[in-house]
């Protein structure tokens, strides 16, 4: 059992918890995920991780409630345990195997989209612990939704945070402030990561290809077992299929086909809402979505 | 009786099962296996021994089970094989023991493969044990997998009085007997948790959720954790696809994520949480028993299943006893027939797969006589699904990350077949890791060789 030593939630929705895991906090590294499963009959769930302390072996998680499995997963908390917790799985950043001398003369700059902002937390931590100032663009649909600015600020070098409704900070989204600094403020970039929902990072990706910024994207599709084996997570990247879990989870976001992927992300959509349903309706649930038999 | 037939062995109405994930095969009763049992000529040279992979004293066990002594039986098989109610079930007989038997010359071989699950059975409800060490030798073995290339090693091995622990990635431990076969053909909780058990019982650790090359390295395992040998039975990996367009679509799945929804997940069950797609008529493309396995899964989940194969049908791989379960249950076989593209509709589901008729020509590199596209023969399949049963290639995240582990052109490790030895000092391999996709029985062997090996070089050190 791997247990919850702190569960806190962050904005609407959105929750972070702190979980025991000695032998994937030994091993983080910036870029990778897990995949945790609540008790003996839940999913495996695919989750980035936020942070990680090696020493003490614990690794923070962050997750949006988006169906049922995560809807019963926020109702965990301090003190409760997941009955597996494996990782890390992907492959790191490309960025933690180069010359740190090469990478101090680049200019990056991250742009995170809502949840996204939790892996792209780690990747800017390890930036400002290898001495490198970085541009972090944060969006978010509106204040409340907002995670993690504080921690962002402490590492990231420029801090650039916007809302789509304008309800704090800039009003845009994190393509338009991307535009603008490029555009307007004389900011040249070597390198751009983008990560969010996947309409987000189709956008970034569109606009960086225009704005001549190779852009790496971290994909988050349906996933089984993470280790290679179902091949449930392919994606189309240029004119080869990779699997985001052991290819990825990052590739390069001007060859990933981001159409194809949010097809696929929609995949279990129907029997996700019914069992969502049955979920949030309990006791009450009767049956009428169609396909339960209970 | 006929001394020329088997005695038959009971099973679900076909009508009944392909609607249901119970066991198909019901097994002998203790009068129908000693009644078979003495139909064995207890051979002074038994060839039934040389078919056997891990060289069980077959004669030996079957001559006990004549006499109604089943607990002596079941000694004998275990100290060959930690794994016997699951070789009784999924292991190819046919092209083995009971290939060997000199009673099949005339007649039907000695039904050896159910009665060596009879006795395991037996055994199981009878709370029989395998014996363990009496002695420790003090030294420390990891073994990479819970499959039954490393189920068996590690057996062998604690047998052998080592302290064994084995490293699972999923959360449960059994490999492809717990996330590729399904229930109807090897029942988790009764066979394959029992069978784990036992070699717990002997003494063997199993560390779930543990990723070898990522959660730690071989190299860590031998330098950090105090490991003086390791064995590598990670099995096959990753799926193939067969390239065509429309691969990508919605409702296209790999074998191995389908049984792996509803085996390891559970998902054909409706009190656990992973989701399976529920479809109508289903494609199941490729010829083997992993084939077959997601064919009866998909029928019995209420679909139209066709079995989409190039070659004829007396080219396809899956064991013959397979094939027969499948047609009975309604399994339809559109052979000579191969995809060349995936038809979708506009939210990117499937609805149909473009195939073309296809002839046998001159044999190929398998001696098998090669398909050759019939010439404007195009047709289309209405479908909601297709699950590409194709194979897999190995996966490499063993071999990326340990220093000095040689792989061969298929990118499978290189292992030495009678010991598992492998390029690397104190690491050996067996499995699918090694061969590629093979058979239960085959990976057994292996294990039993790797457990071997492992023995001679730490008694040496």
């Amino acid at each position: 059992m791997y247990k919850i030593l702190k569960a806190e939630k962050l904005a609407d929705k959105i929750y972070l918890m702190d979980v025991e895991a000695p032998r994937v906090a030994k091993h983080c590294l910036p870029g990778q995920f897990i995949i945790v499963k609540m008790d003996e009959k839940g999913e495996r769930i695919p989750l980035t991780i936020c942070d990680y302390d090696s020493e003490k072996g614990i690794v923070t998680i962050v997750f949006q409630i988006v169906g049922a499995s995560t809807e019963k997963m926020a109702h965990m908390k301090e003190g409760d345990a997941f009955s597996d917790f494996v990782g890390p799985l992907g492959c790191a950043s490309e960025f933690v195997n180069e010359d740190i001398e090469e990478l101090k003369k680049k200019k990056i700059v991250f742009v995170a989209g809502g949840v996204g902002t939790a892996p792209v937390y780690p990747q800017v931590k390890w930036m400002h612990e290898h001495g490198i100032d970085v541009d972090v663009i944060v969006g978010a649909k509106n204040k409340d939704i907002l995670i993690l600015e504080k921690e962002m600020e402490a590492v990231a070098g420029n801090l650039y945070i916007t809302t789509d409704d304008g309800s704090y900070m800039r009003k845009g989204m994190g393509t338009d402030v991307l535009k603008d600094l490029v555009n307007n403020q004389g900011k040249k970039y070597d390198l751009c990561v983008a990560i969010g929902p996947l309409i987000m990072m189709k956008f970034v990706c569109l606009l960086t290809k225009e704005l001549g910024i190779p852009t790496i994207v971290s994909m988050n599709p349906i996933m089984v077992d993470g280790t290679g084996m179902c091949g449930a997570c392919r994606l189309q990247v240029g004119d080869q299929i990779k699997f985001a879990c052991v290819d990825g989870p990052e590739f390069d976001g001007h060859l990933v086909d981001f159409d194809q992927a949010m097809k696929r992300q929609q995949m279990y959509k129907t029997e996700e809402g019914r069992a969502m349903l049955k979920v949030l309706e309990g006791d009450t649930h009767h049956g009428g979505c169609g396909n339960c038999n209970d | 009786m006929d001394v020329l037939k088997k005695v038959p062995v009971r099973e679900q109405a076909p009508d009944v099962r392909n609607k249901n994930f119970d066991e198909v095969c019901l097994g002998y009763n203790k009068e129908e296996a000693m009644e078979e049992a003495t139909r064995c000529i207890n051979c002074k040279n038994a060839k039934c021994i040389q078919g056997c992979p891990v060289s069980i004293n077959i004669p030996g066990f079957i001559s006990q089970v004549k006499e109604g002594n089943i607990e002596e039986a079941y000694k004998i098989i275990s100290q060959s094989s930690a794994l016997p109610a699951v070789c009784g079930r999924v292991c190819p007989q046919e092209s083995q023991c009971e290939g060997q038997c000199i009673r099949g010359i005339k007649g039907e071989p000695i039904s050896i493969g159910k009665l060596e699950r009879f006795v395991a059975d037996w055994a199981r409800e009878n709370n029989i044990k395998p014996e363990g060490a009496t002695e420790k030798k003090g030294k420390k073995v990891a073994v990479i997998g819970s499959g039954p290339a490393g189920l068996t090693c590690a057996g062998d091995l604690a047998k052998l009085g080592y302290d064994v622990t084995i490293f699972e990635a999923l959360h449960e431990a059994g490999g492809v007997l717990v996330y590729g076969i399904p229930e109807f053909r090897l029942p988790k909780q009764s066979v394959v948790a029992s069978e784990i058990e036992n070699v717990k019982s002997l003494g063997v650790k199993i560390e779930t959720n543990v990723v070898i090359g990522k959660s730690v390295t071989i190299d860590q395992l031998i330098e950090e954790e105090g490991f003086d040998a390791v064995f590598i039975g990670s099995g096959a990996g990753l799926p193939k696809f067969m390239g065509i367009p429309g691969e990508n679509a919605n409702g296209v799945f790999s074998a191995n994520e389908y049984l792996t929804r509803s085996n390891l997940m559970k998902a054909f069950r409706d009190d656990y949480d992973t989701p399976i797609s529920m479809c109508k008529k289903v494609a199941v493309v490729g010829g083997g028993n992993v084939a077959m396995d997601a064919a009866r899964t998909a029928l019995r989940l209420g679909a139209e299943v066709h079995i989409v194969y190039r070659r004829s049908e007396a080219e396809l791989p899956a064991r013959v006893e397979e094939v027969h379960h499948a047609k009975e249950e309604g399994v339809i076989f559109d052979v000579l027939t191969n995809p060349v593209e995936i038809l979708t509709d506009e939210n990117g589901w499937v609805k149909g797969m473009k195939c073309v008729k296809m002839e046998l020509g001159e044999p190929d590199a398998s001696g098998r006589r090669r398909p050759v596209e019939v010439a404007g023969s195009e047709f289309v399949i209405e479908l909601d699904a297709v699950i590409m049963s194709l194979g897999t290639s190995p996966n490499p995240l063993i071999s990326s990350t340990t220093k000095g582990l040689d792989i061969n052109k298929w990118q499978c490790i290189v292992a030495e077949e009678e010991t598992g030895k492998t390029s690397k000092d104190g690491v050996y391999a067996g499995g699918d890791a090694v061969t590629g996709a093979a058979t239960v029985i085959l990976a057994m062997g292996a294990g039993k060789a790797g457990a071997k090996g492992i023995d001679e070089y730490l008694s040496n050190k």
